[in-house]
């Protein structure tokens, strides 16, 4: 009686699922455009970032060499001496010298004053790129008399034109062309301190050049092309870098350029996963959507004897397909982003940026999509499994709900893997991308809570005598079927970046400006030499202005540490002192006090020394003694322009460096350097730009040595870059931006999908179409404010947590922007609720049970 | 003549939250290859679920069910998807066509499934049987509730089942257009020999079969 039933796989076509496939998807091509969308621009933002960082980095290679300007350069705070330039010198064909310091220059025609980087070039240097200049001729003109080039954002400025003069010191400069462009220098960088190009051999008759001034000495090599360097290079920079100079060549530039911009594009990376992060959302909850609609198909497909794995191959092929045909478009418009990303970028990068196809970010592109497709799809795909073919005779038997599964477990932590895979990939560091895969699981599982809550305290604080509009729209936020978990998620989510977007410019912003607050320095003026210092601080009285520092500054270099100098350090790994430590020049004050942005952490502060035999106890910074590997009462041996003074630490202190004032890691007590050579800092504040520019004028016509920042300039340069940064993380952002409402729409377009059976019924019973209207209106709109006030909560928290502890500064989260977010995100889906709903109000209750439901 | 199918003593039972709800309590009956039967009863006897077990949609409590020598109680339930496949055919009340395939497409779909050639050539012919030849192409929406039903009856002989359930074939049918599918029903079915168990409220309908097992709370009272 019983027979065996054998299943003969053979039988059933191979082709069949994709035959399928294609004939299902005819008529849902158009439900799944949300889906091709979502992942559309989150590949778009991926493919987009990441050809644009191949190309970055890619030229920075090519164009290495106009970065420097020369094969190498030697840089130190004193001109190269003669040993040491021939050392090099037998081993290029052509040698140039730059001096370069920071100071005022005066345009005398229209009194402009302005900190700007003088350089003073002698030579044929660049050797390789061009400094831009207009007329291009200008560029080595200069060279050959009296005559300056001047950085052409600064001639606008000042409204200075060809032919005027610019006052370098104490001498005068015929400007004879606008410098346009600098080799390996950004926009933004000439904008924070313009460049005016002088000949070297006038740089003597400036008077800048003085005791204690800050200067700085290149000399740029061009390697001479017969002689093998391979064996004597090594030596030669060994020995230089041991006589304090730096040494840098191409590969050093190329590989600090390409770090700085491999930064920036990490960044950018980010903000270009987010996007596609919400759009594996977009996709998992358009599929969901999809797949609703599938399932009485399929209940009837398992009636007429289809297995369950071959109703998900079906959908699978589909998702697949449409996740090739997004992922392609995706590729298409990530292309046209990086042709626009140069332009949008010019002002950072100091190179020419070509656009070309970066095909492995293309193939990359393509093949993320698919999986993601896959994988999200999978999400609700597996579900199918559990349709029972009885749903075919019984509409609304239990299993036409999906219902959670264990294998969607598996795929999720499939789906988290991958992730975290594609994150390694793309910002090449394993740790960076655990990082924020753990962040991104936190955020949605943090969010996912946060709309269970949600729902909960709903069902528990609505009130019975509420309007029943009102009652009917915000129950709905936690009847069964209810979307406040998904839609509080995806919605949270996507509200958390771009309210995180909005408040890291605040945070950066407010913690600039809280520099600029009122009664605290603005301006700092800084060279000012020893018989200066009174008549420029009478200067200073006369103008009404109060000085409020006059800091004296000595400089000095470290000999020892508790008996160990750089070589004996060196080779005692047990010391573990850092060579730095050894190689730079030091700034230090003397005082007897503490000032209001030092704290006292350890040791005591001795701030006077009585007798000039007694020893003398300095205080140090915490971080650098942290550094140095030292405790109180170990033993520093400075040497302070040739005499040696030992010294012991007698204390630390926490600085706080984001103050306007001048800030010291070292600090020697009163009575032990005041006979040293030294120069002064003036610290001041100026409420009036006339009264600024008046005063700045005056200083630079009677001490041309002295340098002056002026905060407020600083702070609008600052705010300008911010602004530019800004503007390329926003347009980035777009497509966050962008995936985030698809992923909206998909949320509501599901939510429609549960509602739409109770809204007919509604109707049916005789619900007016304003009532419908409004309560829609309201479960949308408590559905879109419940998944602001979760991404925002998150944001805070996050943005908070982030100035604590990485930029130590309190972040307060502006009301505005909250505000802003809150009512954008809650009429956003209050408008694509009710845009979706249109059909159910206008048109006859039976139209619509008969086709949609 | 031997028994196409044979239901021994089968109980259901659904749990519905904490309670167990008895849906059909030891029912009892065989039906002859070539027979007709009618399973009649008012809203809530059990009729549907009756019909459900019997095609292999869903498993017993208790009890056994064994379609043309097969035990299905001992299937998987892919190996009841292949069983329906083969040897059964299902007629619905709500047509239950597949709405992005055309009637064609739909027809095709147990063959296609079963890996069967020429496939489109032998839905063609069943849907010029039922007199849609010229409606091949059109999907669902496009085609009237009968028409419909028709496309649904072609799809349901279009594997040669050994056995045909029709749940209310006519429920969703004006009277005119129900009768013109109900004589379609048997006269295909009388063509190609097939066992039909009908679940209807139809008396009349129900009168035209061999066989009528009338169901009462779950138990067969007649």
């Amino acid at each position: 009686m019983d027979k065996k039933i054998t299943i003969s796989k053979e039988r059933y076509s191979r082709s069949w699922p994709l035959k399928m496939a294609w004939r299902d998807s005819r008529k849902s091509r158009a439900k799944l455009v949300l889906f091709i969308a979502s992942i559309s621009l989150g590949i778009a933002a991926l493919v987009g970032i990441t050809s644009f960082r191949e190309n970055l980095l890619d030229e920075i290679d090519q164009q290495a060499k106009s970065l420097l300007g020369a094969d190498f350069s030697v840089s130190g705070n004193k001109d190269l001496p003669d040993s040491l330039f021939y050392k090099f010198k037998w081993l290029s064909s052509s040698e140039s010298k730059e001096t370069f310091f920071s100071s005022m220059v005066l345009f005398p025609r229209t009194d402009g004053t302005r900190l700007t980087q003088v350089r003073a070039l002698e030579g044929d240097y660049p050797y390789y790129g061009e400094i831009e200049t207009d007329p291009p001729s200008a560029a080595t003109r200069f060279k050959t008399g009296q005559y300056a080039i001047v950085d052409e954002k600064l001639l606008i400025q000042y409204n200075v034109e060809m032919g005027d003069s610019v006052l370098v010191g104490n001498l005068g400069f015929e400007i004879i062309g606008r410098i346009k462009r600098i080799p390996g220098q950004t926009n933004v960088g000439s904008s924070v301190a313009p460049v005016v190009y002088i000949p070297r051999q006038y740089v003597p008759e400036t008077g800048l050049v003085k005791k204690g001034s800050r200067i700085n000495y290149v000399t740029y090599y061009q390697f001479h092309p017969d002689i093998d360097t391979s064996n004597v290079w090594a030596e030669a920079r060994d020995l230089a870098e041991g006589s304090g100079y730096d040494v840098d060549t191409i590969e050093d530039r190329k590989e600090e350029t390409g770090r700085s911009f491999r930064d920036l594009s990490s960044f950018l990376e980010l903000i270009a996963f987010t996007a596609l992060l919400l759009g594996c959302l977009g996709v998992a909850s358009s599929i969901y959507v999809y797949v609703k609609g599938k399932v009485q198909a399929v209940a009837v497909l398992r009636c007429l004897g289809m297995k369950a794995t071959q109703a998900i191959n079906i959908y699978l092929v589909q998702v697949a397909s449409f996740g090739l045909i997004g992922s392609l478009i995706g590729c298409t418009i990530g292309v046209i982003i990086h042709l626009f990303l140069p332009e949008v970028t010019r002002e950072f990068v100091p190179i020419d940026l070509t656009p070309t196809i970066y095909w492995p970010a293309i193939l990359a592109g393509v093949l993320i999509g698919i999986v993601i497709s896959v994988l999200f799809g999978l999400l609700s795909l597996v579900g199918l499994r559990r349709v029972s073919p009885l749903s075919a005779i019984r509409f609304g038997f239990e299993s036409v709900k999906l219902r959670v599964d264990p294998l969607v477990t598996l795929i999720g932590a499939v789906v988290i893997i991958f992730l975290y895979l594609a994150l390694w990939w793309q910002l090449g560091d394993p740790y960076y991308a655990l990082i924020y895969t753990a962040i991104l699981t936190g955020a949605i599982v943090i969010l996912y809570g946060m709309g269970k809550g949600l729902s909960w305290a709903m069902k528990k604080i609505i009130p019975n005598s509420m309007p029943f509009v009102w009652r009917q729209g915000l129950s709905n936020l936690y009847r069964p079927n209810n979307q406040t978990v998904i839609l509080v998620t995806t919605l949270g989510l996507s509200t958390a970046f771009l309210a995180m977007l909005y408040f890291m410019q605040d945070l950066l912003v407010q913690r600039v400006s809280l520099a600029g607050e009122n009664e605290r320095p603005n301006t700092i003026l800084f060279d000012i030499q020893t018989n200066q210092k009174e008549s420029l601080r009478q200067m200073t009285v006369d103008y009404d202005l109060p000085v409020m520092q006059d800091v004296p500054i000595v400089t000095m270099r470290l000999l020892e540490v508790n008996g160990k100098n750089k070589d004996e350090a060196w080779n005692d790994t047990t010391a573990r002192i850092p060579g730095w430590a050894f190689n730079r020049e030091y700034r230090v004050t003397y005082r007897d006090s503490l000032i209001d942005s030092e704290t006292l952490v350890e040791g005591e502060w001795l701030g006077r020394i009585l007798n000039p035999d007694d020893s003398i106890f300095i205080s140090i910074s915490r971080g650098y003694a942290e550094n140095l590997n030292v405790g109180i009462g170990d033993e520093l041996l400075f040497n302070v322009q040739g005499a040696l003074i030992k010294t012991y630490i007698g204390s630390f202190r926490d600085i706080d460096w984001r103050r306007v004032q001048t800030n010291f890691l070292v600090v020697f007590p009163e009575g032990v350097l005041e006979q040293a050579p030294q120069f002064h800092v003036l610290i001041t504040r100026i409420n009036r730009n006339d009264v600024s520019a008046r005063y700045q004028q005056a200083v630079v016509r009677q001490f041309p040595n002295v340098s002056i920042i002026d905060l407020e300039l600083i702070l609008k340069t600052l705010e300008d870059i911010l602004g530019k940064v800004a503007f390329v993380i926003q347009f980035m952002a777009l497509f966050s931006i962008g995936t985030g409402l698809v992923v909206m729409i998909s949320s509501i377009i599901l939510s429609k999908f549960q509602r739409m059976q109770e809204n007919v019924l509604l109707r049916t019973l005789g619900a007016a179409r304003q009532q419908l209207w409004k309560i829609i209106a309201a479960e949308y709109f408590f559905l879109g404010g419940l998944g602001a006030i979760a991404g925002l909560a998150l944001a805070i928290v996050f943005t908070i947590l982030l100035g604590r502890f990485v930029f130590e500064f309190t972040f307060v989260p502006s009301s505005v922007h909250m505000m802003v977010i809150f009512l954008a995100i809650s009429f956003t889906s209050v408008t694509i609720g009710l845009l979706n709903s249109r059909n159910i109000v206008r048109r006859s209750p039976l139209e619509v049970l008969r086709n949609e439901v | 003549m031997s028994a196409i199918l044979t239901v021994e003593g089968i109980t259901k039972i659904y749990q519905s939250g904490s309670k167990n709800v008895q849906v059909l309590d030891a029912i009892d009956f065989s039906v002859d290859e070539g027979k007709t039967m009618a399973i009649v009863g008012p809203s809530g006897s059990g009729k549907t679920t009756l019909l459900g077990l019997c095609a292999g949609l869903d498993s017993v409590t208790q009890g056994q069910i064994t379609l043309n020598r097969i035990l299905l109680n001992r299937l998987s339930e892919d190996e009841l998807a292949q069983v329906r496949n083969r040897y059964v055919g299902f007629v619905f009340q709500n047509f239950q066509l597949i709405p992005t395939l055309t009637a064609l497409e739909n027809v095709m779909v147990p063959l296609e499934l079963r890996g069967v050639g020429k496939a489109r050539l032998r839905s063609e012919e069943l849907l010029k049987r039922v007199g849609l030849g010229d409606r091949m192409d059109h999907y669902p929406t496009q085609l009237s509730g009968g028409e419909q039903q028709r496309v649904a009856i072609a799809r349901a002989f279009s594997n040669d089942p050994k056995i045909l359930f029709a749940d209310e074939p006519t429920g969703n049918l004006d009277d005119e257009t129900g009768k013109s599918v109900e004589d379609l029903l048997f006269e295909i079915n009388r063509e190609k020999g097939t066992t039909l168990i009908i679940v209807t409220h139809d008396v009349e309908l129900a009168k035209k079969t061999d066989q009528i097992i009338r169901l009462k709370g779950g138990r067969i009272v007649d």
